[in-house]
Protein backbone atom coordinates (compact mmCIF):
# COMPACT_ATOMS: atom_id res chain seq x y z
CA UNK A 1 0.00 0.00 0.00
CA UNK A 2 1.26 3.50 -0.83
CA UNK A 3 1.33 6.02 2.00
CA UNK A 4 2.62 9.52 2.65
CA UNK A 5 4.05 10.37 6.05
CA UNK A 6 5.91 13.25 7.63
CA UNK A 7 9.17 13.47 9.54
CA UNK A 8 9.25 13.70 12.54
CA UNK A 9 6.76 10.86 12.81
CA UNK A 10 4.07 10.46 15.46
CA UNK A 11 3.32 7.20 17.28
CA UNK A 12 -0.14 7.17 15.64
CA UNK A 13 1.45 7.36 12.20
CA UNK A 14 3.83 4.53 13.10
CA UNK A 15 0.93 2.35 14.20
CA UNK A 16 -0.73 2.87 10.81
CA UNK A 17 2.32 1.50 8.97
CA UNK A 18 2.71 -2.16 8.08
CA UNK A 19 5.59 -4.21 6.74
CA UNK A 20 5.45 -4.04 2.94
CA UNK A 21 3.95 -0.53 2.72
CA UNK A 22 5.54 1.74 0.13
CA UNK A 23 6.00 5.08 1.88
CA UNK A 24 6.97 8.58 0.80
CA UNK A 25 8.52 10.68 3.58
CA UNK A 26 8.35 14.47 3.56
CA UNK A 27 9.87 16.64 6.28
CA UNK A 28 12.90 16.33 8.54
CA UNK A 29 15.19 13.35 8.89
CA UNK A 30 18.67 13.20 10.44
CA UNK A 31 21.67 11.37 9.01
CA UNK A 32 23.92 9.27 11.23
CA UNK A 33 26.03 6.19 10.59
CA UNK A 34 28.76 4.22 12.39
CA UNK A 35 30.96 6.90 13.97
CA UNK A 36 28.09 9.27 14.87
CA UNK A 37 26.17 6.39 16.47
CA UNK A 38 29.18 5.47 18.58
CA UNK A 39 29.50 9.07 19.79
CA UNK A 40 25.78 9.49 20.52
CA UNK A 41 25.75 6.19 22.37
CA UNK A 42 28.77 7.17 24.45
CA UNK A 43 27.29 10.60 25.20
CA UNK A 44 24.00 9.11 26.41
CA UNK A 45 25.67 6.40 28.52
CA UNK A 46 27.79 9.12 30.15
CA UNK A 47 24.60 10.93 31.08
CA UNK A 48 25.01 13.71 28.49
CA UNK A 49 22.39 14.95 26.04
CA UNK A 50 22.47 13.58 22.47
CA UNK A 51 23.30 16.30 19.89
CA UNK A 52 19.64 16.65 18.90
CA UNK A 53 16.33 15.81 20.57
CA UNK A 54 15.58 12.29 19.37
CA UNK A 55 11.88 12.41 20.22
CA UNK A 56 9.79 11.24 17.25
CA UNK A 57 12.75 11.67 14.89
CA UNK A 58 13.82 9.49 11.98
CA UNK A 59 17.49 8.66 11.41
CA UNK A 60 18.68 7.90 7.89
CA UNK A 61 21.78 5.67 7.90
CA UNK A 62 23.63 7.73 5.34
CA UNK A 63 27.08 9.08 4.64
CA UNK A 64 26.65 11.15 1.47
CA UNK A 65 29.26 11.91 -1.15
CA UNK A 66 30.25 15.63 -1.21
CA UNK A 67 27.98 18.18 -2.88
CA UNK A 68 29.26 20.13 -5.86
CA UNK A 69 28.57 23.86 -6.13
CA UNK A 70 24.84 24.26 -6.68
CA UNK A 71 23.96 20.83 -5.29
CA UNK A 72 22.23 20.27 -1.94
CA UNK A 73 24.05 17.00 -1.34
CA UNK A 74 25.96 14.40 -3.32
CA UNK A 75 24.91 10.79 -3.83
CA UNK A 76 22.73 9.82 -0.87
CA UNK A 77 21.65 6.20 -0.55
CA UNK A 78 21.35 4.03 2.56
CA UNK A 79 24.17 2.12 4.25
CA UNK A 80 23.82 -1.33 5.87
CA UNK A 81 21.76 -0.97 9.06
CA UNK A 82 23.08 -3.94 11.04
CA UNK A 83 26.22 -2.04 11.96
CA UNK A 84 24.02 0.33 13.98
CA UNK A 85 22.26 -2.54 15.81
CA UNK A 86 24.47 -2.21 18.87
CA UNK A 87 23.42 1.42 19.34
CA UNK A 88 19.82 1.59 18.07
CA UNK A 89 17.93 0.24 21.14
CA UNK A 90 19.39 2.96 23.39
CA UNK A 91 18.44 5.66 20.88
CA UNK A 92 14.88 4.27 20.73
CA UNK A 93 14.76 4.42 24.51
CA UNK A 94 15.52 8.12 24.14
CA UNK A 95 12.74 8.77 21.66
CA UNK A 96 14.01 7.70 18.23
CA UNK A 97 10.98 6.58 16.23
CA UNK A 98 12.17 5.70 12.74
CA UNK A 99 15.25 4.34 10.98
CA UNK A 100 16.03 4.26 7.27
CA UNK A 101 18.70 1.89 5.99
CA UNK A 102 19.00 -1.43 4.24
CA UNK A 103 19.40 -5.02 5.32
CA UNK A 104 18.52 -7.16 8.30
CA UNK A 105 18.30 -6.05 11.94
CA UNK A 106 19.16 -7.98 15.10
CA UNK A 107 16.46 -9.57 17.30
CA UNK A 108 17.35 -6.98 19.99
CA UNK A 109 16.57 -4.10 17.61
CA UNK A 110 13.32 -5.69 16.45
CA UNK A 111 12.22 -6.23 20.06
CA UNK A 112 13.11 -2.66 21.02
CA UNK A 113 11.07 -1.44 18.04
CA UNK A 114 7.97 -3.12 19.40
CA UNK A 115 8.61 -1.90 22.90
CA UNK A 116 9.12 1.72 21.85
CA UNK A 117 6.75 1.82 18.83
CA UNK A 118 9.35 2.38 16.17
CA UNK A 119 9.48 1.66 12.43
CA UNK A 120 12.33 0.46 10.19
CA UNK A 121 12.34 1.47 6.54
CA UNK A 122 14.59 0.37 3.68
CA UNK A 123 15.59 2.73 0.91
CA UNK A 124 16.96 1.24 -2.29
CA UNK A 125 20.63 0.45 -1.80
CA UNK A 126 22.87 1.70 -4.59
CA UNK A 127 20.39 4.28 -5.85
CA UNK A 128 22.16 7.26 -4.28
CA UNK A 129 21.90 9.56 -7.29
CA UNK A 130 18.13 9.03 -7.52
CA UNK A 131 17.55 9.40 -3.77
CA UNK A 132 19.62 12.61 -3.64
CA UNK A 133 16.95 14.30 -5.75
CA UNK A 134 14.47 14.02 -2.84
CA UNK A 135 16.75 15.96 -0.49
CA UNK A 136 15.96 19.67 -0.60
CA UNK A 137 18.14 20.93 2.24
CA UNK A 138 21.11 19.53 4.16
CA UNK A 139 22.87 21.07 7.11
CA UNK A 140 25.54 19.63 9.41
CA UNK A 141 24.34 19.96 13.01
CA UNK A 142 26.91 17.91 14.95
CA UNK A 143 30.24 16.09 14.79
CA UNK A 144 31.46 18.09 11.80
CA UNK A 145 34.93 16.58 12.20
CA UNK A 146 33.52 13.21 11.10
CA UNK A 147 33.18 14.46 7.51
CA UNK A 148 30.72 12.26 5.63
CA UNK A 149 29.80 10.66 8.98
CA UNK A 150 28.76 13.98 10.58
CA UNK A 151 25.12 14.33 11.66
CA UNK A 152 23.09 16.26 9.10
CA UNK A 153 19.57 17.59 9.31
CA UNK A 154 17.87 16.92 5.99
CA UNK A 155 14.65 18.31 4.59
CA UNK A 156 13.26 15.65 2.27
CA UNK A 157 10.38 15.58 -0.16
CA UNK A 158 8.71 12.31 -1.07
CA UNK A 159 11.69 10.16 -0.13
CA UNK A 160 10.66 6.66 -1.30
CA UNK A 161 11.11 3.91 1.29
CA UNK A 162 9.62 0.51 2.10
CA UNK A 163 8.46 -0.54 5.57
CA UNK A 164 10.61 -3.58 6.40
CA UNK A 165 9.74 -3.98 10.07
CA UNK A 166 6.74 -2.41 11.76
CA UNK A 167 5.98 -1.83 15.44
CA UNK A 168 3.87 -5.00 15.61
CA UNK A 169 6.81 -7.26 14.86
CA UNK A 170 6.10 -7.98 11.19
CA UNK A 171 9.24 -8.27 9.06
CA UNK A 172 9.12 -8.07 5.29
CA UNK A 173 12.54 -9.70 4.85
CA UNK A 174 11.18 -12.80 6.58
CA UNK A 175 8.06 -13.07 4.45
CA UNK A 176 8.80 -11.55 1.03
CA UNK A 177 11.18 -14.20 -0.25
CA UNK A 178 8.92 -17.10 0.78
CA UNK A 179 5.88 -15.29 -0.64
CA UNK A 180 7.65 -14.81 -3.94
CA UNK A 181 8.79 -18.42 -4.08
CA UNK A 182 5.30 -19.70 -3.25
CA UNK A 183 3.50 -17.54 -5.80
CA UNK A 184 6.09 -18.21 -8.50
CA UNK A 185 6.26 -21.97 -7.96
CA UNK A 186 9.93 -22.00 -7.07
CA UNK A 187 9.61 -24.74 -4.47
CA UNK B 1 62.93 -0.79 -22.60
CA UNK B 2 59.97 1.54 -22.34
CA UNK B 3 59.75 4.48 -19.96
CA UNK B 4 56.53 5.69 -18.38
CA UNK B 5 56.40 8.81 -16.26
CA UNK B 6 54.54 8.76 -12.95
CA UNK B 7 52.66 11.95 -13.97
CA UNK B 8 50.79 10.00 -16.66
CA UNK B 9 49.97 7.24 -14.19
CA UNK B 10 48.61 9.73 -11.64
CA UNK B 11 46.50 11.54 -14.24
CA UNK B 12 45.14 8.25 -15.60
CA UNK B 13 44.19 6.92 -12.15
CA UNK B 14 42.55 10.25 -11.31
CA UNK B 15 40.35 10.08 -14.42
CA UNK B 16 39.56 6.40 -13.89
CA UNK B 17 38.31 7.03 -10.31
CA UNK B 18 35.85 9.62 -11.57
CA UNK B 19 34.73 7.61 -14.59
CA UNK B 20 34.18 4.40 -12.62
CA UNK B 21 31.95 6.11 -10.09
CA UNK B 22 29.70 7.85 -12.62
CA UNK B 23 29.17 5.18 -15.29
CA UNK B 24 28.92 1.43 -15.22
CA UNK B 25 30.60 -0.59 -17.95
CA UNK B 26 28.31 -1.48 -20.91
CA UNK B 27 28.11 -5.16 -19.88
CA UNK B 28 26.92 -4.24 -16.37
CA UNK B 29 24.39 -1.78 -17.70
CA UNK B 30 23.09 -4.37 -20.15
CA UNK B 31 22.47 -7.08 -17.52
CA UNK B 32 20.70 -4.57 -15.26
CA UNK B 33 18.40 -3.49 -18.11
CA UNK B 34 17.69 -7.08 -19.12
CA UNK B 35 16.84 -8.04 -15.55
CA UNK B 36 14.50 -5.04 -15.28
CA UNK B 37 12.49 -6.43 -18.19
CA UNK B 38 12.26 -9.97 -16.86
CA UNK B 39 11.85 -9.35 -13.12
CA UNK B 40 8.37 -10.31 -11.97
CA UNK B 41 8.49 -9.69 -8.22
CA UNK B 42 6.19 -6.69 -7.68
CA UNK B 43 8.57 -4.72 -5.43
CA UNK B 44 11.54 -6.24 -7.23
CA UNK B 45 10.41 -4.82 -10.55
CA UNK B 46 9.92 -1.37 -9.03
CA UNK B 47 13.44 -1.49 -7.53
CA UNK B 48 15.00 -2.53 -10.84
CA UNK B 49 13.29 0.42 -12.51
CA UNK B 50 14.70 2.72 -9.84
CA UNK B 51 18.17 1.33 -10.47
CA UNK B 52 17.85 2.12 -14.19
CA UNK B 53 16.61 5.61 -13.39
CA UNK B 54 19.49 6.00 -10.93
CA UNK B 55 22.05 5.16 -13.63
CA UNK B 56 20.44 7.71 -15.92
CA UNK B 57 20.54 10.47 -13.29
CA UNK B 58 24.15 9.60 -12.39
CA UNK B 59 25.15 9.91 -16.04
CA UNK B 60 23.20 13.06 -16.86
CA UNK B 61 23.87 14.99 -13.68
CA UNK B 62 27.32 13.56 -12.92
CA UNK B 63 26.32 12.32 -9.46
CA UNK B 64 28.05 9.16 -8.20
CA UNK B 65 25.88 6.07 -8.81
CA UNK B 66 26.25 5.16 -5.14
CA UNK B 67 27.36 7.33 -2.23
CA UNK B 68 29.78 4.59 -1.24
CA UNK B 69 32.34 5.41 -3.88
CA UNK B 70 34.45 2.65 -2.43
CA UNK B 71 38.00 1.92 -1.55
CA UNK B 72 40.15 2.11 -4.69
CA UNK B 73 41.42 -1.34 -5.65
CA UNK B 74 44.06 -1.16 -8.38
CA UNK B 75 45.42 -4.09 -10.36
CA UNK B 76 48.65 -3.14 -12.11
CA UNK B 77 49.98 -5.38 -14.84
CA UNK B 78 53.46 -4.23 -15.64
CA UNK B 79 55.84 -5.56 -18.26
CA UNK B 80 59.33 -6.38 -17.01
CA UNK B 81 60.78 -4.15 -19.73
CA UNK B 82 58.98 -1.07 -18.41
CA UNK B 83 60.85 1.55 -16.46
CA UNK B 84 58.80 3.93 -14.31
CA UNK B 85 60.40 7.33 -13.85
CA UNK B 86 59.46 10.35 -11.77
CA UNK B 87 59.23 8.68 -8.37
CA UNK B 88 57.41 5.84 -6.65
CA UNK B 89 54.84 3.94 -8.71
CA UNK B 90 52.72 3.26 -5.62
CA UNK B 91 52.79 6.93 -4.62
CA UNK B 92 51.79 7.91 -8.18
CA UNK B 93 48.74 5.67 -7.84
CA UNK B 94 47.83 7.00 -4.39
CA UNK B 95 48.17 10.55 -5.72
CA UNK B 96 45.82 9.69 -8.60
CA UNK B 97 43.27 8.38 -6.11
CA UNK B 98 43.72 11.50 -3.96
CA UNK B 99 43.09 13.78 -6.96
CA UNK B 100 40.25 11.70 -8.39
CA UNK B 101 38.30 11.50 -5.15
CA UNK B 102 38.81 15.20 -4.44
CA UNK B 103 38.22 16.62 -7.93
CA UNK B 104 35.36 14.19 -8.61
CA UNK B 105 33.45 14.97 -5.38
CA UNK B 106 33.67 11.31 -4.42
CA UNK B 107 33.24 10.16 -0.85
CA UNK B 108 36.32 9.71 1.28
CA UNK B 109 35.70 6.37 2.93
CA UNK B 110 39.12 5.28 4.18
CA UNK B 111 40.32 5.34 7.79
CA UNK B 112 44.05 5.26 8.58
CA UNK B 113 43.89 2.73 11.40
CA UNK B 114 41.28 -0.01 11.66
CA UNK B 115 40.80 0.61 15.39
CA UNK B 116 41.49 4.33 15.80
CA UNK B 117 39.38 5.04 12.67
CA UNK B 118 40.49 8.52 11.69
CA UNK B 119 39.48 9.34 8.11
CA UNK B 120 42.43 10.04 5.80
CA UNK B 121 40.18 12.58 4.04
CA UNK B 122 41.43 11.77 0.54
CA UNK B 123 40.44 8.11 0.18
CA UNK B 124 44.05 6.97 0.21
CA UNK B 125 45.74 4.62 0.39
CA UNK B 126 44.59 2.53 -2.55
CA UNK B 127 44.93 -1.24 -2.38
CA UNK B 128 47.37 -2.22 -5.12
CA UNK B 129 48.00 -5.65 -6.62
CA UNK B 130 50.94 -5.99 -9.02
CA UNK B 131 51.46 -8.62 -11.68
CA UNK B 132 54.74 -8.63 -13.55
CA UNK B 133 54.63 -10.00 -17.08
CA UNK B 134 57.09 -10.31 -19.97
CA UNK B 135 57.26 -7.44 -22.47
CA UNK B 136 56.57 -3.73 -22.10
CA UNK B 137 52.83 -3.52 -21.42
CA UNK B 138 51.47 -1.31 -18.68
CA UNK B 139 47.85 -1.85 -17.72
CA UNK B 140 45.82 -0.29 -14.93
CA UNK B 141 42.56 -1.80 -13.73
CA UNK B 142 40.67 0.18 -11.12
CA UNK B 143 37.72 -1.17 -9.15
CA UNK B 144 36.22 1.11 -6.49
CA UNK B 145 34.75 -1.40 -4.03
CA UNK B 146 31.84 -0.61 -1.73
CA UNK B 147 31.82 -2.24 1.68
CA UNK B 148 28.13 -3.08 2.13
CA UNK B 149 28.80 -6.06 -0.09
CA UNK B 150 32.47 -6.48 0.86
CA UNK B 151 31.37 -7.13 4.45
CA UNK B 152 29.30 -10.09 3.25
CA UNK B 153 32.20 -11.78 1.44
CA UNK B 154 33.60 -15.09 2.68
CA UNK B 155 36.53 -17.50 2.52
CA UNK B 156 35.96 -21.24 2.83
CA UNK B 157 38.98 -23.53 3.23
CA UNK B 158 37.34 -26.45 1.41
CA UNK B 159 38.96 -29.87 1.16
CA UNK B 160 39.47 -31.89 -2.06
CA UNK B 161 36.65 -34.30 -1.12
CA UNK B 162 34.18 -31.38 -1.00
CA UNK B 163 34.40 -31.25 -4.80
CA UNK B 164 32.10 -29.28 -7.05
CA UNK B 165 29.19 -29.79 -4.67
CA UNK B 166 31.17 -28.17 -1.87
CA UNK B 167 31.92 -25.17 -4.05
CA UNK B 168 28.27 -24.74 -4.95
CA UNK B 169 26.96 -25.18 -1.42
CA UNK B 170 29.45 -22.62 -0.09
CA UNK B 171 28.74 -19.99 -2.76
CA UNK B 172 25.01 -20.42 -2.25
CA UNK B 173 25.44 -20.11 1.51
CA UNK B 174 27.45 -16.90 1.12
CA UNK B 175 24.81 -15.32 -1.13
CA UNK B 176 22.00 -16.43 1.19
CA UNK B 177 23.77 -14.93 4.18
CA UNK B 178 24.45 -11.72 2.26
CA UNK B 179 20.74 -11.39 1.46
CA UNK B 180 19.43 -7.81 1.58
CA UNK B 181 22.59 -6.47 3.26
CA UNK B 182 24.65 -6.64 0.08
CA UNK B 183 22.24 -4.61 -2.10
CA UNK B 184 20.99 -7.36 -4.40
CA UNK B 185 21.01 -7.97 -7.30
CA UNK B 186 24.64 -8.87 -6.75
CA UNK B 187 27.59 -9.86 -8.87
CA UNK B 188 29.44 -12.81 -7.37
CA UNK B 189 33.21 -13.09 -7.80
CA UNK B 190 34.55 -16.54 -6.99
CA UNK B 191 38.20 -17.44 -6.53
CA UNK B 192 38.97 -21.14 -6.38
CA UNK B 193 42.38 -22.67 -5.65
CA UNK B 194 45.73 -21.16 -4.78
CA UNK B 195 46.04 -20.58 -1.06
CA UNK B 196 44.31 -18.48 1.59
CA UNK B 197 45.15 -15.05 0.18
CA UNK B 198 45.36 -15.99 -3.50
CA UNK B 199 41.78 -17.19 -3.70
CA UNK B 200 40.61 -13.87 -2.24
CA UNK B 201 42.54 -11.84 -4.82
CA UNK B 202 41.22 -14.12 -7.59
CA UNK B 203 37.67 -13.52 -6.38
CA UNK B 204 38.16 -9.77 -6.47
CA UNK B 205 39.71 -9.97 -9.94
CA UNK B 206 36.80 -12.15 -11.08
CA UNK B 207 34.43 -9.27 -10.35
CA UNK B 208 36.25 -7.15 -12.92
CA UNK B 209 35.95 -9.66 -15.75
CA UNK B 210 33.69 -8.64 -18.60
CA UNK B 211 30.32 -10.34 -18.15
CA UNK B 212 30.30 -11.20 -21.85
CA UNK B 213 33.42 -13.34 -21.39
CA UNK B 214 32.65 -16.47 -19.42
CA UNK B 215 35.49 -18.65 -18.14
CA UNK B 216 37.50 -20.22 -20.97
CA UNK B 217 37.59 -23.48 -18.97
CA UNK B 218 34.53 -25.56 -19.92
CA UNK B 219 33.98 -27.10 -16.45
CA UNK B 220 34.26 -23.70 -14.77
CA UNK B 221 32.00 -22.08 -17.31
CA UNK B 222 29.41 -24.77 -16.61
CA UNK B 223 29.76 -24.14 -12.88
CA UNK B 224 29.27 -20.39 -13.43
CA UNK B 225 26.09 -21.05 -15.39
CA UNK B 226 24.70 -23.54 -12.90
CA UNK B 227 25.44 -21.27 -9.96
CA UNK B 228 23.78 -18.32 -11.69
CA UNK B 229 20.65 -20.38 -12.25
CA UNK B 230 20.56 -21.85 -8.74
CA UNK B 231 21.30 -18.54 -7.01
CA UNK B 232 18.43 -16.93 -8.85
CA UNK B 233 16.14 -19.62 -7.51
CA UNK B 234 16.79 -18.42 -3.96
CA UNK B 235 14.06 -15.83 -4.54
CA UNK B 236 15.90 -13.08 -2.61
CA UNK B 237 15.35 -10.65 -5.49
CA UNK B 238 16.14 -6.93 -5.87
CA UNK B 239 16.57 -5.27 -2.47
CA UNK B 240 15.85 -8.63 -0.82
CA UNK B 241 12.09 -8.17 -1.31
CA UNK B 242 11.54 -11.27 -3.43
CA UNK B 243 12.18 -11.83 -7.10
CA UNK B 244 14.03 -13.80 -9.70
CA UNK B 245 16.99 -11.39 -9.94
CA UNK B 246 19.20 -12.14 -6.95
CA UNK B 247 22.44 -12.37 -8.87
CA UNK B 248 23.33 -10.67 -12.16
CA UNK B 249 26.41 -12.76 -12.87
CA UNK B 250 28.82 -15.30 -11.41
CA UNK B 251 32.46 -14.98 -12.49
CA UNK B 252 34.92 -17.60 -11.35
CA UNK B 253 38.73 -17.58 -11.56
CA UNK B 254 40.95 -20.52 -10.66
CA UNK B 255 44.59 -21.22 -9.80
CA UNK B 256 46.52 -24.43 -9.12
CA UNK B 257 46.38 -25.51 -5.48
CA UNK B 258 47.88 -27.95 -2.97
CA UNK B 259 47.01 -31.69 -2.95
CA UNK B 260 45.43 -31.24 0.49
CA UNK B 261 43.24 -28.24 -0.17
CA UNK B 262 40.69 -26.33 -2.21
CA UNK B 263 40.47 -22.73 -0.94
CA UNK B 264 37.37 -20.86 -2.05
CA UNK B 265 36.70 -17.14 -1.78
CA UNK B 266 33.37 -15.52 -2.52
CA UNK B 267 33.69 -11.79 -3.08
CA UNK B 268 30.27 -10.25 -3.27
CA UNK B 269 29.59 -7.03 -5.10
CA UNK B 270 26.33 -5.15 -5.37
CA UNK B 271 24.81 -4.16 -8.72
CA UNK B 272 27.17 -1.16 -8.72
CA UNK B 273 30.04 -3.36 -9.89
CA UNK B 274 32.51 -0.69 -10.99
CA UNK B 275 35.70 -1.26 -12.92
CA UNK B 276 37.69 0.63 -15.52
CA UNK B 277 40.73 -0.56 -17.47
CA UNK B 278 43.39 1.56 -19.20
CA UNK B 279 46.48 0.55 -21.08
CA UNK B 280 49.32 3.06 -21.21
Amino acid sequence: MEKHISGPITKEEIQSLHAGDYVYITGTVYTARDAAHKRMYEAITEGKEPPFDLTDQIIYYLGPSPAKAGQVIGSAGPTTSSRMDKYAPLLMEHGLSGMIGKGKRSPEVLQAMQKHTCVYFAAVGGAGALLSKCIKKAEIIAYEDLGTEAIRRLEVENLPVIVVADAEGNNLYETAVDDYKRTHHFN
Amino acid sequence: MRTIHTDIITKTIRDMCIEANLHLSPDMERVIKEATKTEDGPLGKQIMEQLCENLKIAEEEQIPICQDTGMAIVFVTVGQDVHVEGGSLAEAIHEGVRQGYTDGYLRKSVVRDPLIRENTNDNTPAIIHYTIVPGDTFELLLAPKGFGSENMSRIFMLKPADGEEGVKTSVIQAVKDAGPNACPPMVVGVGLGGDFETCAILAKKALTRDLDSPSPLPHIRKLEEELLRELNQLGIGPGGFGGKTTVLAVNMETYPTHIAGMPLAVNICCHVNRHVKRTL
